[in-house]
């Protein structure tokens, strides 16, 4: 499904990523595990395409071709979608606007829709403008379920989430990635992003990535590695503190 | 009474522009009508009871009290425009009177339509008795074959009685060898409400005005939103202001300018004169193409209990809220759209829904073609 290959990428006149390879495979969720500012929002804001994320090296391939030049909107169209973990506020926009212009001709019933995942109050708001962090998460997770993209990142879909909305979120992420299906029926990918790995009782996840500095230094199963970054941190990572 | 005329015939271009304004020439969504093309009155008529719509020449005649109101909320030696006006021996214009008590689901429609004088000038005067409800829309529109050069002259007088209210949407398309200085003012009594809308998406060569609403009566509200977009060549000086001289009385002042090249000088001007009143005056700009947004907020208070606030911001479209829609499909020009569509999205409460959707469809025309 995606392939990252030697991936290098500066933000303004600073390198934050190097040499970066990755691949997940359809049907598969990997997770992404690091200390904070290591480079993983980098990570997934430059496969989506967004224009401050400048790649100098490599190449990312998704579903076998090459979208390394493609606008955002153009690996969108291709079936890529994130979770933003702090989205803009668009004053005015309101987020059933915004909805109606992500799901295009598509015969979708917006507040029907809306109503899963506790949105349909929110649709006259302006998108994000004073939303909890389990109402951006929710408005986030609505839009993807429009977009319905084949491979879903997710970038912190827990942080600033009560258990109770952890609960609805991570169930309807679980959707979306297929999870209801058997494993050999199973097309949708993710990569995601966590700190406390709440969302992992929902999306049975399939390898784990740590990344430091720029770089991913180790992988594994994700539980494991989780395990070990909460009782050992990853000060302890040696593979982390001797590259 | 006058009578009844058929508006004349005129070509699909400049139907399209009147359509555009708000002028429905079908009639079935309108409950009145009134029709000056350059300075002819073409029609002034209303089918609902209690509510007349009258030249103003025809109004004089027939109420001798209207001169206590012609000339009393706005001096005729204001400006030149007051006084050019004020000099006609012929003046032209609407009157519409809401009686005590009366109100008008459906709009009344009024129009005034520039085609090849050099200067169309009109004296309105708009009263809304006791309790009466009543709303207007005003559209006003250059013919297409204009290319001349010429000007329209407008003065407005609105009185708002005790309880009742006034919405008045205006809608501009004019051209870009048009000026326009409409002089407007209203005085609005206890619990009445008064609302002004003006949109204006197309070019025009200026437009200068700075309408007063003076809330003399406890509890009263004066609402003014401004939608415009100002091209290249264009310039656009407009501004609104609230005196608030009772208890009670609030205002808001709410303005959405979008230069694409054009100037646009976006003036408010709230007074808080007594105790408990409040005010609030927000202006946002957005420049899209290099132009000037000079925005002049102004909030003045002179007691204790007086409440005024202001905020303004002018800036460009934010790329990351465009990357965020391009991350969901959209392309840029899309994205950017969209964004635009909900910068401009002034949803104006006690608004009618037929008053709102025109407002949109405004919106909408000028969308389409790329703003």
């Amino acid at each position: 499904m995606l392939q990252i290959k030697n991936l290098s990428v500066n933000v303004g006149d600073k390198e934050v990523l190097h040499d970066i390879s990755l691949s997940i495979g359809e049907g598969e969720t990997h997770v992404l595990l690091g200390p904070n500012g290591s480079g993983k929002t980098t990570l997934l804001m430059t496969i989506m395409g967004f224009s401050n994320y400048v790649i100098t090296k490599g190449q990312i391939l998704f579903k076998g071709e090459d979208v390394t030049k493609m606008h955002a909107h153009e690996r969108a169209q291709r079936g890529i979608g994130m979770m933003f973990q702090r989205p803009p506020t668009i004053s005015g926009l309101k987020l059933g606007k915004m909805l109606t212009a992500i799901s295009r001709t598509k015969e979708e019933n917006i507040p029907e829709l809306a109503k899963t995942v506790h949105m349909d109050r929110f649709l006259e708001r302006d998108i994000n403008k004073g939303f909890s962090g389990g109402e951006i998460k929710r408005s986030e997770v609505l839009q993807l379920m429009l977009q319905n993209p084949d491979f879903v990142m997710l970038d912190e879909p827990e942080s600033g989430v009560d258990l109770e909305n952890i609960s609805l979120i991570g169930t309807t992420i679980g959707g979306l990635l297929e999870k209801d299906k058997h494993i050999v029926n199973r097309k949708k990918s993710g990569l995601v992003i966590t700190h406390t790995g709440y969302i992992l009782d929902y999306i049975d996840a399939d390898k784990g990535h740590v990344m430091c500095d720029g770089q991913i230094r180790c992988h594994g199963n994700p539980r494991e590695i989780l395990k070990e970054i909460k009782q050992r941190g990853y000060k302890e990572c040696l593979e982390c503190r001797n590259p | 009474m006058p009578e009844p005329v058929t508006i004349p015939e005129l070509s699909n271009e400049d139907k399209e522009r009147l359509a555009q304004v708000g002028m429905d020439l079908t009639k079935k969504n309108r409950c009145g009508t009134f029709l000056q093309m350059d300075q002819d009155i073409v029609q002034a008529e209303c089918g609902e009871t209690g509510i007349e719509v009258l030249s103003y020449k025809q109004a004089i005649e027939k109420y001798d009290w209207l001169k206590d109101y012609a000339w009393k909320n706005i001096s005729k030696e204001k400006d030149d425009i007051t006084r050019y006006v004020a000099a006609q021996n012929d003046p032209k214009g609407y009157v519409i009177i809401a009686h005590k008590g009366s109100s008008n689901v459906m709009p009344i429609q009024a129009c005034l339509y520039l085609g090849k004088d050099k200067i169309q000038h009109v004296h309105n005067i708009i009263i809304a008795e006791e309790g009466a409800e009543l709303h207007i829309i005003s559209g006003c529109a250059s013919g297409s074959h204009a290319g001349k050069g010429g000007a329209h002259y407008g003065i407005s007088e609105f009185y708002i009685k005790k309880n009742a209210k006034i919405s008045f949407t205006m809608i501009h398309n004019w051209s870009e060898d048009i000026e326009v200085y409409p002089r407007s003012a209203s005085v609005v009594e206890e619990n009445g409400v008064f609302l002004s809308n003006y949109v204006c998406m197309q070019p025009v060569k200026k437009i200068q005005m700075y309408p007063t609403a003076t809330l003399v009566g406890a509890n009263s509200v004066a609402r003014f939103s401004s939608i415009v977009v100002s091209t290249p060549g264009s310039t656009m000086d407009l501004g609104s202001r609230a005196i608030l001289e009772a208890p009670g009385a609030s205002a808001e002042l709410v303005t959405r300018a979008i230069t694409k090249g054009g100037t646009i000088i976006s003036r408010g001007h709230i007074n808080g004169k007594v105790a408990g009143t409040r005010g609030h005056l927000e202006c946002k700009g957005l420049i899209l193409k290099d132009g000037v947004i000079y925005a002049i907020p102004e909030i003045e208070g002179s007691v204790v209990g007086t409440e005024l606030s202001h905020e303004a911001a002018v800036g460009k479209l934010a790329k990351d809220e465009i990357e965020y829609l391009m991350s969901r499909g959209l392309d840029e020009d899309e994205a950017t759209a969209t964004i635009i569509r909900g910068f401009l999205d002034v949803k104006i409460s006690g608004l009618p829904d037929a008053l709102q959707k025109q407002i949109d469809a405004s919106i909408d025309v000028a969308e389409k073609s790329g703003f």
